[in-house]
């Protein structure tokens, strides 16, 4: 087992120690609230001189993006942050990294989408941003943002994928929270992510290769199948990197995050740092009898569909906690519940579902808003009917 | 730096026959000229548009080089990538230094309009890159919509010529002025009519230690509406008019490098074309007298800068 410091951390400064260790070729990125921790620390890591990397203070998200496309296809390791409007201004860029196959890593720190303009945390950009073609990573913690920037390295420069990485946590809560972040030697970080060689790279003008090229309907459609595919096979890496994290690191990293399902016949399905309100509180409802578990994602994409329908087998009612809204979905749900709607109808699955929206622009998460979803479940699963499919927790109304 | 043309002629070509350009297109030849002229291995990134469609339908490319395209509005900010990650991994020694040259090639839609930005902020980030900008004077690529490139009467067709407004009523930009004052190394005007000081511009930019900037005339002749064996011709007289000075700016030092023994009066390039042919009914004569009096003065300007 490594060696490893204990250090209290702010989670963006827990990324941003990942990227130090991980020593990126080029880093391409602009400051946001709450990112900006991370573009900041790494700034001064690079003045002074504790890594390697091209730094390229751009003057926007979009152009950070821009330049990692260009950076990653020249070849080498390629990392940036960003968060919520950031986010969203690199959207087009999202797709054509995805699409060119460029194995970038970047740090979201959740928050809000504008308007009205609101620095806290929901899910509504990275959830934007989901069908983009990147794989999607939540961290509950301090610690998981680090481990899991570190495994992301891993899991994008795969020969099966080269697809992109974005690993999330959720703005101030655990951007800003000081938390003890176990930090690995320099080393071991550097051993398990090892050396990156690209199959194909712009800077190796004895063999010229053309990226980005003008693609019509004789191919297009392939080049998307091919996509998919990659993506599809991802969730496959994701498990052995997390398998072999744990080895190395002592802290193994699975797909679903499973807390009390044993015999769960209730489950409250939740991202990040709600995690933490909802484990405490099913231990709370466990001691009081109820028979209820927690499912915490951990990859969002490709969505863990198979994970989830074996997780639920026994489950008779199951609660979906969603920090953003698909707006003009059925009842205006979130994307978790919708997925996972889907997944179970495809399986023939069938137990109740229950959709609940909450925390959005920052809108703090109450324990007794738990509770209530738990009273809900019970009730749902007593009687068979769901009453409402989209709820609001910590709603005035 | 003298362009010895045997010399010059016996070079590999960079940009293959085959592409799918229009017969006539003054941005091939731009490109080829260019890129002859630059000695040194070069990596090119293309903005979407007519360049970047024409060379690189899959599975084919016309690119003898390695080569990118990325998006519309930020091709100086992939190239600017690019050229990021060669420093580090030289630096790093991970890679041989291999004295590679970063090109980026954009329309004047990409240059001028969406991607002013991306190149204002990778000018001021003091990559060492060539940025040319193909000025065809509008967004020819998706079928001839003004840009902020277009020359006043021109009709596009987001300008058209109609019965009460003649084509388009502003000026346009002075982007070369603009991106000279960024102060970078090296800023230049140019047209592929006149070759051997475009080659040489090429050159001059691939041997500065920073941002370099061409800003190039570049014939279209589906949207300038004119024969196809006129596209050189018609360049010339943007020149010989004045309309299209070729100037440089090196290290903050205005030079003119070309001086027409005698002007000719800007309606002789304007009758060339087929986009300024409504200007001459009698109800629209005056925006001809208009375009005149902008040539002057900006031809004014740009001696009283050169001589300073």
């Amino acid at each position: 087992m490594v060696v490893s410091t204990k250090m209290a951390l702010e989670g963006a400064h827990a990324s941003a120690q990942a990227m130090r260790q991980i020593n990126p070729d080029v880093v391409a990125a602009y400051p946001i609230t709450p990112q900006t921790a991370i573009v900041q620390i790494f700034s001064q890591y690079v003045a002074d001189g504790e890594v390697d990397t091209e730094f390229i203070a751009v003057e926007s998200e979009h152009a950070a993006m821009s330049a990692c496309v260009g950076a990653a296809a020249a070849g080498g390791r390629v990392m940036t942050a960003t968060a919520a409007n950031g986010l969203a201004f690199m959207w087009e860029e999202l797709y054509i990294a995805a699409s060119l196959r460029l194995p970038i890593v970047m740090s979201v720190v959740n928050r809000a989408l504008s308007a009205p303009l609101n620095i806290h945390c929901d899910h509504s950009d990275s959830m934007g941003a989901r069908d983009a073609g990147w794989i999607h990573l939540f961290s509950e913690t301090g610690q998981e943002a680090y481990d899991n920037t570190i495994q992301a390295v891993r899991i994008a420069e795969h020969p099966d994928l080269l697809l992109p990485v974005m690993i999330m946590q959720d703005g101030f809560i655990t951007g800003h929270a000081v938390e003890l972040v176990e930090v690995a030697e320099d080393k071991a970080v550097k051993d398990f992510i090892g050396t990156y060689k690209s199959k194909y790279s712009l800077l190796d003008i004895d063999h010229p290769v053309t990226f980005g090229a003008w693609d019509l309907w004789d191919y297009y459609f392939e080049h998307k199948r091919q996509q998919t595919d990659a993506l599809s096979r991802a969730m496959e890496v994701i498990v052995d990197v997390g398998k072999e994290f744990g080895q190395t690191f002592g802290r193994s990293y699975g797909v679903l995050d499973e807390y009390a399902m044993d015999d769960a016949e209730l489950a409250i399905i939740v991202l990040s740092s709600t995690a933490g309100t909802v484990r405490t509180m099913v231990k709370k409802l466990r001691q009081e009898g109820l028979k209820i578990g927690l499912l915490k994602l951990r990859v969002f994409r490709p969505f863990p569909a198979q994970e989830l329908v074996a997780a639920l087998k026994d489950v008779k009612a199951v609660a979906v906690l969603d920090r953003s809204i698909s707006f003009g979905a059925i009842e205006g749900a979130g994307p978790i519940f919708l997925e996972l709607c889907a997944a179970l109808f495809a399986a023939g699955a069938a137990p109740k579902v229950v959709n609940y929206i909450y925390g959005l622009g920052g809108r703090d998460v109450l324990p007794v808003y738990i509770e209530q979803v738990a009273s809900d479940l019970r009730e749902i699963a007593d009687t068979g009917k769901v009453r409402s499919l989209v709820n609001y927790l910590g709603l005035r109304e | 730096m003298a362009i010895k043309l045997k010399e010059q002629a016996a070079k590999p070509e960079r940009l293959a026959p085959g592409h799918r350009f229009c017969a006539g297109c003054g941005e091939p030849i731009v490109i080829r000229q260019i890129l002859n002229a630059i000695d040194e291995p070069v990596v090119v990134g293309t903005a979407t548009g007519c360049a970047e469609i024409a060379t690189s339908v899959y599975p084919y490319t016309a690119w003898n080089v390695p080569w990118i395209h990325n998006a519309f509005e930020n091709v100086a900010t992939t190239i600017s990538g690019a050229e990021a990650m060669y420093r580090s991994l030289v630096r790093q020694g991970k890679m041989p230094e291999r004295n590679i040259r970063f090109v980026a090639i954009g329309g004047d839609g990409a240059t001028y309009d969406i991607g002013l930005q991306f190149l204002s902020g990778a000018l001021e980030r003091g990559h060492r890159f060539i940025y040319v900008c193909l000025n065809n004077e509008a967004y020819m690529n998706t079928g001839i919509q003004r840009s902020s490139a277009t020359p006043m009467g021109a009709h596009t067709t987001t300008s058209p010529a109609g019965t009460v407004i003649p084509g388009k009523v502003q000026w346009r930009k002075p982007l070369t002025e603009i991106i000279a004052a960024h102060h970078i190394p090296y800023v230049a005007q140019a047209s592929p009519s006149h070759w051997r000081d475009l080659m040489e511009k090429a050159r001059k930019a691939a041997a500065v230690d920073g941002p370099s900037f061409i800003n190039v005339l570049s014939d279209c002749n589906r949207g300038w509406r004119h024969g196809t064996e006129t596209t050189i011709e018609v360049m010339r007289l943007a020149v010989e008019t004045c309309y299209w000075p070729l100037f440089e700016v090196e290290n903050d030092v205005w030079k003119l490098n070309y001086k027409p023994r005698e002007k000719k009066p800007v309606e002789e390039w304007l009758k060339m074309q087929g986009r300024f042919q409504h200007l001459f009914q009698p109800q629209f004569k005056h925006v001809i007298e208009e375009i005149q009096a902008k040539v002057d003065e900006e031809w004014a300007g740009l001696l009283k800068r050169c001589e300073a």
